[in-house]
């Protein structure tokens, strides 16, 4: 009932479960093995009736223990199992040489290149016109609606075209594909980044005025300073909008490379175990691109002084 | 803005309009206006108007400038109905946009800078400045397209968008019932409801939260929209499969943000319900749920933008034969481009009165937040 | 010799005791009377039985913190009788808020016995028999004022046309009604915590506990509430247990005065006092008001509360 943490037994070392890293992981840890475990369960449910079929239909005599076998390494299934998963994923990325067409990691260095110039420049561009909208009240008073009611749009929609105009234009290949991601990871670059720029205290601000600072020492003191957790926060936003992008501008051509253009071949072709591969290869990209932005944050955070 | 810089420029918007009447109109045929007396005469009546306001400067200056910015616009449109004007503008076309964008752009630093007095007039001002703007991109960008020719396959101009938009609305309203009524809401709905149930469950057993939350904040940064193929298989080509996509992008913000806003209450609060001896129930019912609200109604107005776009995105993988998606990739590869923007247009209009619809909705229920009182 | 100051408020009480000489050591309680020894486990002796609102016995409480073991409360132990105006005073840490909150059953004490009106904390609570008014008025900002007064007549089930006459009875107690239909962030400080007193006594508990309540408030504010504390006490004839920091507020509202001091909180002394019930605040000009002032400084001393 009681609700004050500190009222641990007074002895000095607790029970194991009362360990920090115990009370930190063991919950994720629980619910991670129950996922895995309902996913195996779902499996065998799922493609029990597949299996079963193809059993009957090739009339094979067959057990029960067979069909749940079965259900486990079937080539097409309704839904793979975790370790059919993980096979050809290892195999996908390890079997293959990395610049061969079916090697994933081949497709992932196609969109994380568009994903990563795509990233910096829409970061770069966002950046600057945060700075602009600060310094100037017509930007503020004219653009910033704009931009904030953008947000709305769904923009990802506007891939398709992009692309085709593009490449009408004459344009293939990586810029496109980096142009749909700049745009898209520029406008909550943009929102969070005036947010940072205006998030210093007046009593501040008024302190940097009893000192007739300029607005560029203003800039370089206190605004940017301030800013640096909204950075953080936008950019990663911005890195794992980038990403979805990217994967989204690999499908209107139909294109040949890319983790995108692995998704709609599997989809195309039937090739379920292909499509989960590539999304487990789409979720480490999408965690590691997160965790470096995590981790330059909380370097910064260090030199900034911040509590750990 | 610096009085003497508007009306410098307000005289400079006028000099251009005028020089506009002597100047070539068009490449292919030599023209110029005057063989047109009403061209003439709303180009004349523009520049004086520029002039008008700048001997007056302030706020006449905005008016008279918004009406010369009028007559400009009318001419120049009226002009672009010349075939030998469209697609091969010349010199003195440009001038007179040029001084249009000029008079238009002194108009809206100058509205920036004004600070009525009474809040209902701050108010307008701050509606009509962007929408101002946002007139003028849209004006720029019909001149430019049909000025230059610029072929309707890279960039349609405005006009022959909304063109479009009305010639298709029997398209454009299917395509909207099967994406939006269909796809988006009912999976909107069941992504949010559940992504509340189970934070709401999470907290009554804290080892739940605990394990959930840095799940739930990792599944919100995957690409989801990738699982659109595996739910094709799941759930057939029509709208249950986009609405499973919907569900799953909307679950992770709803369920992660609803954690975060049930365990906002604050100590003192909780203590005080302790202190009446309220159940687990009633704590939930009268405390922690109210004080949540800010936070499911953030997650509510992400979740908005990110269904639409889950739909949309998901049709791009399989459709049967309408949906938005599906709309734009095919008319995408038909290079029907006109037709594109219209669906854009809609699912524009879509997406901001779905965030706009949750907005009010919580402006009414969390009115008492601290955020309103700024 | 014992000077008279007048009209006590208890019928057999004698004068306000004190030590001219100011010199008496302090380890242990100067009224023997007033406080049970380790060995005793009765009430205090005066010939008219008043019944015992809380009866705190050898109850400690000890926590551990990275910094080592704490202990807030140290074998303490202390009678309050029926209608009883006590406040705890003493330095932060010294256990006032922790004593307040284990009467509450807020926190559970590691040791020792508590009894309040006769049955357990727990059961205390469960049978509502306390109000409690924090230091912050603690007002749901979603609810208007008199939805806030219903609040706890709601958890407590009380019919609606029972809640209504409460919340107007108790608003018109504190002198707020027609602000209804308003909201917290409507109200000053001052009112809002009218308003949480307000709420406090609006399900008749026999006890009021009060936590530093007008502590956030502003000098002024507060000596007027004070006053209006005083003539609410008066009309519904509750116990209070009132922790404060002020040493003039203790004294002028207080027929007993818990001296406590930190590392360990324990009691360091308890002070009775009977000022006239019709008293103002010019009382506190008073040379007696200034000597029980003089002597609750002196404990604050022995008990180190004015060291680093």
């Amino acid at each position: 009932m009681t609700n004050s943490a500190l009222a641990l037994p007074a002895s000095g070392a607790g029970p194991l479960r009362h360990h920090p890293l115990v009370l930190r992981y063991a919950p994720i840890a629980t619910i991670v093995l129950a996922l895995i475990a309902i996913w195996y369960v779902a499996a065998l449910l799922m493609n029990w009736s597949l299996v079963r079929d193809g059993f009957e239909r090739e009339e094979t005599p067959y057990t029960v223990s067979d069909v749940i076998a079965g259900t486990m390494s079937a080539e097409r299934p309704l839904l793979p199992a975790p370790h059919q998963v993980i096979s050809a994923f290892a195999d996908s990325v390890f079997g293959y040489a990395p610049t061969a067409p079916r090697s994933l990691v081949y497709h992932a260095v196609v969109t994380l290149s568009a994903t990563l110039l795509g990233f910096l420049l829409g970061s770069l561009f966002g950046i600057a016109l945060a700075l602009m909208i600060v310094h100037s009240a017509v930007l503020e008073k004219s653009l910033l609606p704009w931009i904030i009611c953008s947000q709305m749009v769904p923009i990802l929609a506007l891939a398709p075209i992009f692309v085709v105009v593009l490449g009408a234009l004459g344009l293939h290949g990586l810029l496109p594909k980096s142009i749909i991601s700049a745009y898209l990871c520029f406008f909550p670059v943009t929102v969070g980044m005036v947010k940072g720029f205006t998030s210093p205290d007046p009593m501040q601000l008024d302190l940097m005025r009893t000192w007739s600072a300029t607005p560029r020492q203003v800039l370089s003191k206190l605004r940017w300073p301030s800013a640096v957790p909204y950075l953080f926060a936008s950019l990663k936003v911005a890195i794992s909008i980038s990403l979805i992008g990217a994967i989204v501008a690999e499908l209107p051509t139909g294109g040949e490379a890319g983790i995108g253009a692995r998704l709609l071949a599997g989809s195309y072709y039937g090739q379920t175990i292909q499509i989960w591969a590539a999304l487990l290869a789409a979720a480490v990209l999408a965690s590691g691109l997160i965790g470096l932005v995590d981790l330059a944050e909380k370097i910064t955070g260090i030199r900034m002084g911040a509590r750990p | 803005m610096n009085p003497q810089k508007l009306r410098l420029g307000l005289i400079l918007a006028a000099a251009g309009m005028l020089l506009a009447l002597v100047l070539p109109l068009s490449g292919e045929a030599a023209m110029s206006l005057s063989i047109w007396p009403i061209g003439v005469a709303l180009t004349v009546g523009a520049a004086l108007l520029f002039v008008a306001g700048a001997w007056r400067g302030g706020a006449w200056a905005v008016a008279f400038g918004l009406m010369g910015v009028l007559c400009g616009v009318a001419t120049t449109l009226a002009l672009l109905r010349d075939p030998a004007i469209a697609g091969s503008a010349a010199s003195g076309f440009w001038i007179m946009v040029a001084a249009v964008w000029l008079g238009a752009a002194l108009c809206v630093m100058q509205l920036a800078t004004m600070r009525p007095r009474s809040e209902l007039a701050r108010r307008a001002l701050n509606m009509v400045i962007p929408l101002l703007f946002g007139a003028v991109v849209f004006y720029l960008w019909e001149v430019g397209i049909r000025g230059f020719g610029v072929s309707p396959v890279i960039l349609p101009a405005p006009s022959a968008a909304a063109a479009r938009f009305a010639a298709s609305l029997p398209t454009l309203e299917t395509d909207f019932v099967q994406t939006f009524v269909r796809g988006v809401l009912i999976g909107y709905v069941i992504g949010c409801g559940a992504g509340l149930l189970v934070a709401i469950v999470a907290q009554r057993f804290s080892f739940l939260g605990r394990g959930l939350l840095p799940l739930g904040n990792f599944f919100s940064a995957l690409p989801l929209v990738g699982v659109a193929p595996i739910m094709v298989m799941w759930f057939g080509f029509d709208w249950p499969s986009k609405a499973a996509v919907v569900v799953l992008v909307t679950f992770f913000p709803m369920l992660v943000n609803s954690l975060a806003g049930l365990a906002a209450a604050g100590h003192m609060e909780r203590d005080l319900m302790r202190s009446y001896g309220a159940d687990h129930r009633q704590m939930l019912m009268k405390l922690y749920l109210p004080a949540a609200l800010p936070f499911i109604f953030n997650a509510l107005k992400i979740n908005a933008t990110l269904a639409l776009i889950g739909a949309i995105v998901a049709e791009f993988f399989g459709t049967p034969t309408q949906g938005i998606g599906f709309r734009i990739s095919t008319e995408a590869g038909r290079m029907a481009i006109d037709m594109v923007w219209a669906e854009i247009a809609l699912a524009a209009i879509a997406g901001m009165a779905f965030y706009g619809l949750v907005a009010l909705a919580e402006r009414a229920t969390t009115f008492w937040h601290s955020s309103y009182r700024t | 010799m014992a000077p008279r100051i007048g009209k006590s408020l208890k019928p057999d009480r004698t004068d306000v005791t004190l030590h001219p000489d100011g010199q008496a050591p302090f380890a242990a309680p100067i009224e023997p009377a007033c406080m049970s020894s380790e060995a005793e486990a009765t009430v205090e002796p005066v010939s008219m039985p008043l019944r015992l609102a809380v009866d705190v016995r050898k109850v400690s409480l000890t926590f551990e913190t990275g910094d080592g073991k704490v202990d807030a409360l140290s074998n303490v132990s202390l009678q309050i009788a029926d209608g009883e105006f006590v406040s705890f005073i003493g330095p932060s840490g010294c256990g006032k808020t922790t004593m307040l909150r284990v009467i509450a059953d807020l926190q559970q004490p590691t040791s020792g016995t508590l009894l309040v009106n006769g049955v357990s904390a727990e059961q205390a609570r469960l049978e509502r028999r306390y109000g409690y008014v924090f230091q912050a008025p603690a007002l749901f900002p979603w609810r208007s004022i008199e939805k806030n007064l219903k609040l706890p007549l709601e958890v407590m089930g009380f019919s609606d046309s029972e809640q209504r006459q409460r919340a107007a009875r108790y608003l018109a107690l504190v002198n707020l009604t027609g602000f209804e239909r308003k909201y917290p962030w409507q109200l000053s400080g001052g009112m809002q915590q009218r308003v949480s007193i307000a709420r406090a006594l609006s399900f008749d508990p026999a006890l009021l506990l009060m936590d530093e309540p007008f502590g956030a408030l502003d000098e002024i504010v507060r000596d007027h509430l004070n006053e209006q504390l005083l003539q609410l006490w008066h009309k519904t004839g509750k116990t209070v247990l009132f922790v404060t920091h002020s040493i003039p507020e203790a004294v002028f509202l207080s027929t007993k005065i818990v001296v406590m001091s930190p590392r360990p909180g324990r009691i360091i002394d308890v002070i009775d006092c009977n000022f006239p019930r019709d008293r103002t605040l010019e009382i506190r000009e008073t040379p007696e008001f200034a000597r029980i002032a003089q002597r609750v400084r002196m404990g604050l001393r022995a008990g180190h509360s004015y060291d680093e």
